[in-house]
């Protein structure tokens, strides 16, 4: 289970994030504030958008529709992604993960 | 102790438990649920559960370990038989009571009986769908070959045909009005959908209903329609809408009009007691504060972030927009604001190719979308939804403007 950092202008959650799950999920697991994940991770909504800021290279690339939800989402950046497209994996571990303020 | 006891375990009252945490609430948190499961995520019911995609284990919106890390006490398998309002305090079907100092209701709905068949009592190869047993049930009958009978061509029905076509199923959908979708959306996604469904093999009827039905040993044979024929079934699936829970309410004696009524805060006629969910009717600020009562995942959610907040006394208005949204086959279907009352639509996009989108607009307004598989129109739309932005609708249709422009341009005139 490797840990996972979730941090905001506000709060900065550790998480052991289970392998298989996606990082969404884990968020919404720990009741992290800012990922609403409205539609339950089918990449329909954007409300799980973070910032990687820290460990990018872990990482597999966003495919064409998360980067085309990603475009909707408020002030994307190269280092956005949609959480619940982010499968966990070991590499994960120590990955930061920045909540955008809303 | 203080204590907050919220009843219902859909998507909503799941939210209000953690919204009440994320509020920082500290006392007791109960949430009472009549089914005996975690709550999880309905949508996918009729859609990839059905079709074998997602099993039993992955339908959990939370894990089972975070209502206990945070303390949240789940009563399942149990019913709220009464409310006291006077002492503030739940009765239950297991004979406990539970003390609140808030209560949330949210109920949900289950799904109205087809009368025809509802007359002959329970049938084996009758199924409605709203709970994880009902699609198990249904699953038991699902097999390639057989012949599925589908009553009612809204959401449910049509996402259930979709599900059995992929699953090798002979369908066929007898819708009673002209025209699928009819309640939800408008002439151009519903032609498109009946289209796409008679294309895979679907035999859509539209204009009849069932007026008899053949009954052998507690399972329909065969169903009469309204235009005097005769149609055979292995089984039948009717999705033809939903009934709220509002018996609870109403028997305590709060306000009820097809749907526990609301203020903005999610506040019922008593004000220690909030409804969020299917069940609640609130004032709709799109539509100047008519009261609506929105069947979404997403509605529900939204309001029951709001109730939680109204319960902890930090209350906040709900304005979202709902929004839905449907997969059937390989075609997302994402629907944003109310198309009731429109005067205008103005499609972007090709529908023969099977990528496009329908604005809905009332005296130049965008009031809701239909967006088909162009995920980046419908975020967009959901803004100029809650905007409720006035366009042009040449630029509108004009795929080579970028809607994001449109977006931008008007949020810099302001």
């Amino acid at each position: 289970m490797p840990k996972i950092v979730f941090v905001s202008d506000t709060a900065r959650t550790e998480v052991f994030a289970e392998v298989g799950q996606s990082v969404m999920q884990a968020a919404t697991a720990h009741l992290v504030d800012g990922i609403d994940a409205d539609c339950g991770g089918h990449c329909s909504c954007a409300t799980c958008h973070v910032y990687v800021e820290d460990g990018s290279a872990a990482l597999a690339p966003a495919d064409a529709d998360e980067t085309d939800m990603l475009e909707c989402a408020n002030n994307p950046m190269p280092c956005s992604r949609l959480a619940c497209q982010i499968p966990v994996t070991e590499e994960l571990e120590g990955v930061v993960f920045r909540v955008p303020p809303r | 102790m203080r204590s907050m006891v919220v009843v219902g375990g859909g998507h909503a009252g799941a939210e209000v438990v953690v919204g009440l945490r994320k509020a920082g609430f500290e006392g007791r948190v109960v949430l009472v649920a009549d089914e005996d499961r975690i709550p999880y995520q309905r949508p996918l019911l009729s859609k990839s559960y059905l079709s074998g995609g997602t099993g039993p284990d992955e339908l959990a919106i939370r894990p089972e370990r975070t209502y206990a890390d945070n303390d949240i006490e789940l009563v399942l398998g149990t019913r709220v038989d009464s409310i006291d309002r006077g002492a503030r305090r739940v009765v239950l079907s297991d004979g406990r009571s539970l003390d609140y100092e808030a209560l949330a209701l949210a109920p949900g709905g289950r799904p109205r009986l087809l009368p025809v068949l509802a007359q002959h009592g329970p049938l084996d190869n009758v199924h409605y769908l709203r709970t994880v047993a009902d699609a198990d049930r249904l699953r038991e009958q699902w097999s390639a070959g057989r012949r599925l009978v589908v009553i009612g061509g809204g959401y449910i029905g049509l996402e259930v045909a979709a599900s059995a076509r992929a699953m090798g199923l002979e369908v066929t959908v007898v819708e009673a009005l002209p025209r699928v979708l009819a309640r939800v959306t408008g002439e151009v996604m519903s032609s498109f959908y009946a289209e796409v469904h008679r294309e895979r093999g679907v035999d859509l009827l539209t204009g009849v209903s069932v007026v008899d039905a053949v009954v052998v040993n507690g399972a329909v044979r065969e169903m009469e329609l309204s235009d005097g024929s005769w149609l055979r079934c292995d089984l039948v699936v009717v999705g033809v809408g939903l009934v709220p829970n509002t018996e609870l309410a109403a028997e305590a004696g709060l306000a009820v009009d097809d749907g526990i009524v609301v203020d903005e805060f999610g506040v019922t006629s008593d004000p220690s007691i909030v409804a969020a969910g299917d069940c609640a009717r609130y004032p709709s600020a799109q539509l100047g504060g008519d009261l609506v009562r929105v069947e979404s995942v997403s509605n529900a959610v939204e309001q029951a972030r709001v109730v939680a907040r109204s319960m902890v006394g930090k209350p906040v208005a709900h304005t979202g927009v709902p929004w839905f949204w449907s997969d059937q086959y390989e075609l997302k279907l994402q629907m944003v604001g109310l198309s009731r009352d429109f005067d205008d639509v103005v499609v972007r996009g090709d529908v023969t190719e099977r990528s496009f989108s329908a604005f809905y607009l009332r005296e130049g307004r965008v009031i809701a979308a239909d967006v088909v598989s162009r995920p980046v129109d419908f975020a967009l739309a959901r803004q100029l939804v809650a905007r409720g932005q006035v366009l042009e609708r040449e630029l509108l249709s004009d795929v080579d403007v970028p809607l994001k422009q449109l977006l931008v341009t008007t949020a810099v005139e302001r």
